[in-house]
């Protein structure tokens, strides 16, 4: 498939590791957050850590948008479900994750509640045109490549007047998340977790830019590359950010030139900003309470907000405990790190979010690292 | 569920929709977030909607790099 298999070739990313390999100072040790679970993806299922050189290191980091969603946020989309009239629709893996009290959309939906999955927020507004008489919330999550999808639903259901159509709106934003990190104790004062740099996900810099990645790198001294989501853009960043190091640089780079610029969509990006505002603050699985991280619905566009149509509730019940999905959000923690991590947890029965969506650590640690674990300690 | 592919887009269809390929099984997308999309360009498909177009030059530029490089660190004794 064009634009996809000429950047996997397996021979070019041995060669760009050699390359990784000879300008990496073999006496320091170079530490990388891939921001975005898609990155965590890639880099398990291609194996990208056994082809880097051991002084440099990639930390997973909270950029899965179904990870970070905490507990109190999926208790109120159950709740939601199982308001009378209501179907309440969402994307694939949200139905899995679970709540608090072993609960989970799936479960709501066995016992009855009307939940279903689509792939895209146009079969959200088909079901509500098709439905009159049911009230069809939309569970909406994800970082600023979703929102644009949801703004244009919104749109489409303002158009068509649609008046049993409705948002509850998770939306989130990736880079007040990576300053959250960098501000975190571990990073700032204990020194437990060392960043020194990251690798930005393209298709967020699709729609956003590279812009927005200005400030903090030069704010936080830490270089960033835009990257794609196929392995030789991964390796290829981490080359790019190894010089960057090496060079005692902190710019923006853009390694996904071929569809990212500087100002990005700026339809997607106008559609957004005229839609939505900032939250003051939004809770986080594993990062807390981040301030402005999180969008709700402008006034003008109230109707079609959840959370004013219906009394939602605001609780934020803590995480299982024996789940560390929050501490490896942080960069603090791996999935092997967590007891339940393939004995009581795995994709088939998640006990936390990191193990429902392919771009989750644990998930993507249990389909694809967990053999090469193996294969390490036969050796 | 935050995967993203280059699709090709084969044909326009009304209300800003058109139809994709991608690794043989067709798709119809949503183009209200794009632009001057033609039949023949490359989208980066997200939950069903495209959310840019590829440039083929940059990506020939970026293939082009990554040859090069393989090709100095061919110089550097491994
Ligand atoms: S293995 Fe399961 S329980 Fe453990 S951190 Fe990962 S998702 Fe949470």
């Amino acid at each position: 498939m064009k634009y996809i298999d000429e950047f996997r070739d397996g021979e070019v990313a041995q060669s760009i590791a050699r390359a990784i390999k000879a300008e990496a100072d073999p006496g320091s040790t170079y530490h990388i957050m891939e921001f975005c679970g898609g990155h965590t993806h890639a880099i398990s299922r291609y194996g990208l850590e056994d082809l880097l050189p051991a002084n440099v290191r990639m930390i997973h980091g909270p950029g899965c948008p179904v990870c970070v969603l905490p507990v109190g946020r999926i208790d109120a989309a159950i709740w939601l479900a199982k308001q009378p009239g209501v179907t309440l629709v969402t994307y694939g893996d949200m139905l899995r994750v679970p709540g608090s009290k072993r609960l989970s959309l799936l479960k709501a939906k066995a016992e009855g509640a009307d939940v279903r999955m689509v792939y895209s927020t146009m079969d959200a507004i088909k079901l509500a045109s098709a439905n009159p008489d049911r009230q069809v919330v939309f569970f909406a999550i994800g970082f600023e490549t979703t929102t644009p999808p949801t703004a244009v639903a919104i749109k489409q259901a303002q158009a068509l007047g649609l008046r049993n159509f409705s948002v509850f709106c998770n939306h989130v934003l990736t880079p007040s998340a990576i300053t959250q990190i960098l501000d975190s104790p571990e990073v700032r004062e204990l020194g437990t977790v060392r960043l020194d740099a990251f690798i930005g996900p393209a298709h967020v810099s699709t729609v956003i830019g590279s812009r927005p990645y200005e400030y903090f790198a030069e704010e936080y001294q830490r270089p960033v590359v835009i990257a794609g989501f196929e392995p030789l853009d991964v390796m290829q960043a981490v080359r790019m950010l190894v010089r960057q190091i090496n060079d005692g640089r902190f710019e923006v780079e853009n390694e996904f030139a071929r569809a990212v610029t500087r100002d990005g969509n700026e339809k997607a990006k106008s559609l957004v900003a005229d839609m939505f505002e900032l939250r003051r603050v939004f809770e986080w699985r594993g990062l807390g309470l981040v301030p402005y991280s999180a969008l709700r619905l402008k006034e003008p566009y109230a109707a079609w907000d959840a959370e004013r149509r219906w009394d939602v509730p605001q609780d934020s019940p803590p995480d299982n405990k024996a789940c560390e999905c929050g501490a490896i959000l942080r960069g603090v923690k791996k999935p092997t790190d967590c007891k339940l991590f393939g004995t009581v947890c795995t994709p088939e029965n998640p006990m936390g979010s990191c193990m429902v969506s392919a771009e989750g650590a644990c998930a993507a640690h249990w389909t694809y690292g967990r053999f090469r674990d193996l294969e390490k300690s036969d050796a | 569920m935050c995967l993203a592919l280059p699709a090709l887009v084969t044909e326009l269809l009304p209300d800003d929709n058109a139809r994709v390929e991608l690794g043989g099984v067709a798709k119809t997308v949503s183009l209200a977030l794009v632009s001057d999309v033609k039949p023949g360009d490359y989208v980066i498909v997200h939950v069903g909607y495209a959310l840019s177009v590829i440039d083929p030059e940059e990506a020939a530029r970026t293939l082009e790099l990554f040859r090069e490089m393989g090709e100095l660190a061919e110089d550097v004794p491994a």
